[in-house]
């Protein structure tokens, strides 16, 4: 298969790519960094051909700058097929790239496999309701993948280190200010155990509850979206579904979640499932492994008191 | 201020069954992408603040302009569409062509708004190639946006910062759902949306002319295969013990 190569503005998902390219038998993996040092860094140990760009001029801000400065760096490598990450800034460049390259995009890929010349590409399609297997049958490809597809590429032999020189036109985007996210670091995506909270909880006086069978368990609390981006109860960083993270717990406890796409889709890989709301029939209860049909508060604090 | 909002119309996931692991998509009826609805609801609230015109922009088969009267009733003052049965589930690139030429024919944009993902394909990639094609600067994911003349403040939201940024208009920029709350259109705004102006386009109009065969092509689209045991427990008891029969849980 051709040559690959793979960017992301975070050095531990370039690594992840670094591996997405060698799995799927790339003939060389090429990794572009912009003004980053230490990504260059790690790559190389990690045995990586680096193409370190190394240009102020260049704002990680500017998307139009950022996709200008990886299409020039495709053009000098004469490289077809490109990898990103499909976080937020790679997806956001995902495209803008795509454009100016003429390539086939896809993003927020959840699985690669080569089938000759040909990358078939699975994503969620219809809200997560179902899964879709696509290839990109223009020469140029640009393909984003969801973090944490891939293991990191550990550290090994050496690669290379070579600079790359790329020109940068006057910016349109001025970064004013970084605010960094409350200090929530929780990584429910490696929790074995997920107490998942939506919207059947009525107050947030009963969080505490959840919190505290998280912790009998030794798991994480999650939530549903709108737990966390229209009652903010919880941060972000918990949300399980679609625009949130894809979890594989061993246990997934659900308290009251209807179970619409957009949220199974981040816990159906879970081995398993129970799921407690009043309603026996929440769609949410077709997709689990038991069912109670019960006041999701009542079931925490019995659950608390037994464990 | 002339403000265009990019709208797509998609099925209604909700509605959407499955048989045989096949979405069945006959007869489900047509709505526009929720996140474009809060689009639409920044430009609305902007308009409302500072004044100035808000075209709802959509590229669809002919059930378009039924559709689009959605946006016209939840406060776009007027509608640009193309409307061609080609573009019924047409790739993103194919679309993001066909709205940049439908923007150049619309005077005097200073703000292109997109959701951040359509609410079928998801993919978040439209908005960007349109900014490319337009030779625009572009800010997705904003959950703020504050225009102040020739430019404007817009915070972007990402996994573990957030970023203000000015940007130099006009711009195309891309909103989460969590910058506003859509309202919901009361009936007489419902009754009026048909009377509010509609220009109504097809390819031929606009020059522009699709290519034969995709450049993304679709293998299989099937629902992931669930077999779970749903098994119905009564008490917490009878689910602890089931849970550590499962080996999930240590009692
Ligand atoms: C593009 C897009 C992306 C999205 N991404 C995500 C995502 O990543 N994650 C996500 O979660 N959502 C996402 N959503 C939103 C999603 O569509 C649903 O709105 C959301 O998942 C619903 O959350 P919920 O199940 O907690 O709430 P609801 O749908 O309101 O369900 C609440 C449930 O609680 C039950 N209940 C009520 N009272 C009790 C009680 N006392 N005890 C027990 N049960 C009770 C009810 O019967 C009901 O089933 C997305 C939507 C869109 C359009
Ligand atoms: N056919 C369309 N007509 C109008 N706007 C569209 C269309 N397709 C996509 N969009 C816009 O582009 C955004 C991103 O779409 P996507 O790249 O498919 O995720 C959507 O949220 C809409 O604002």
């Amino acid at each position: 298969m051709a040559t690959v190569l793979i960017y992301s503005d975070k050095a531990s998902m370039a690594l992840e790519l670094l591996t997405a390219a060698r799995e799927v038998g790339a003939a060389a993996v090429k990794a572009v960094t912009i003004n980053d040092n230490a990504a260059a860094q790690d790559l190389v140990g990690a045995g990586a051909e680096v193409f370190a760009i190394d240009n102020d001029a260049i704002n990680l801000a500017d998307t139009a700058a950022v996709a200008s400065a990886l299409a020039q760096a495709i053009e000098q490598l004469g490289t077809d097929v490109v990898f990103l990450s499909s976080n937020r800034r790679g997806k956001e460049v995902a495209g803008r790239l795509a454009q100016i390259i003429q390539a086939g995009c896809l993003t927020d890929v959840t699985a690669l496999q080569s089938n000759g010349d040909q990358i078939e590409c699975q994503r969620n399609a219809l809200g997560g309701a179902t899964v879709a297997t696509q290839t990109i049958t223009e020469a140029k490809k640009v393909i984003a993948i969801r973090p944490r597809t891939f293991e990191a590429a550990a550290a090994g032999s050496a690669g290379s280190l070579n600079d790359l020189s790329v020109e940068a036109k006057p910016s349109a985007v001025k970064l004013v200010e970084v605010r960094s996210k409350a200090g929530d670091s929780v990584d429910i995506e490696a929790a074995e155990i997920l107490v998942v909270v939506g919207q059947g909880m009525e107050s947030q006086d009963d969080l505490p509850l959840a919190q505290e069978l998280a912790k009998k368990l030794g798991g994480e609390v999650a939530c549903s979206k709108p737990v966390a981006t229209d009652k903010k109860w919880l941060s972000e960083e918990r949300i399980v579904g679609l625009s949130g993270k894809k979890c594989k717990p061993q246990l997934a406890l659900l308290f009251g979640i209807s179970g619409q796409v957009q949220f199974t889709v981040g816990i159906r890989d879970a081995r398993v499932i129970a799921s407690i709301n009043t309603d026996e029939n929440a769609s949410m209860n077709q997709m689990s492994d038991y069912i109670m049909t019960a006041d999701l508060k009542q079931v925490l604090a019995d659950l608390n008191k037994a464990l | 201020m002339n403000i265009v909002v990019a709208l797509k119309q998609v099925p209604d996931l909700q509605q959407i069954r499955l048989r045989n692991r096949q979405p069945v998509l006959d007869d489900v009826p047509l709505t526009l992408g929720n996140i474009d609805k809060n689009a639409l609801e920044a430009a609305v609230a902007l308009k409302e603040a500072q004044g100035g015109n808000v075209i709802a922009l959509s590229a669809g088969d002919e059930n378009i302009e039924d559709t689009i009267k959605e946006a016209l009733a939840a406060g776009a003052d007027e509608a640009f569409l193309v409307a061609d049965d080609q573009l019924q589930g047409a790739e993103s690139s194919w679309i993001a062509t066909v709205l940049a030429e439908a923007v150049k024919k619309i005077d005097q944009v200073d703000l292109l708004l997109f959701g951040e993902g359509s609410a079928d394909n998801y993919s978040g990639q439209v908005g960007s190639r349109v900014a490319e094609i337009l030779g625009w600067p572009q800010v997705a994911y904003a959950i703020n946006i504050e225009v102040n003349g020739s430019t404007a403040a817009v915070t972007r939201s990402l996994e573990d910062c957030d970023e203000i940024v000015e940007v130099s208009l006009p711009a195309v920029i891309t909103v989460l759902s969590d910058i506003n709350e859509a309202r919901i259109p009361s009936v007489t705004q419902i009754l009026k949306a048909g009377k509010k102006p509609k220009e109504v386009l097809e390819l031929d109009d606009l020059d522009v002319e699709l290519p034969d065969g995709s450049p993304v092509e679709t293998i299989s689209n099937l629902a992931p295969d669930s077999q779970r045991k749903k098994v119905v427990v009564k008490t917490v008891d009878e689910l602890l013990q089931a849970l550590a029969a499962e080996g999930v849980i240590r009692r």
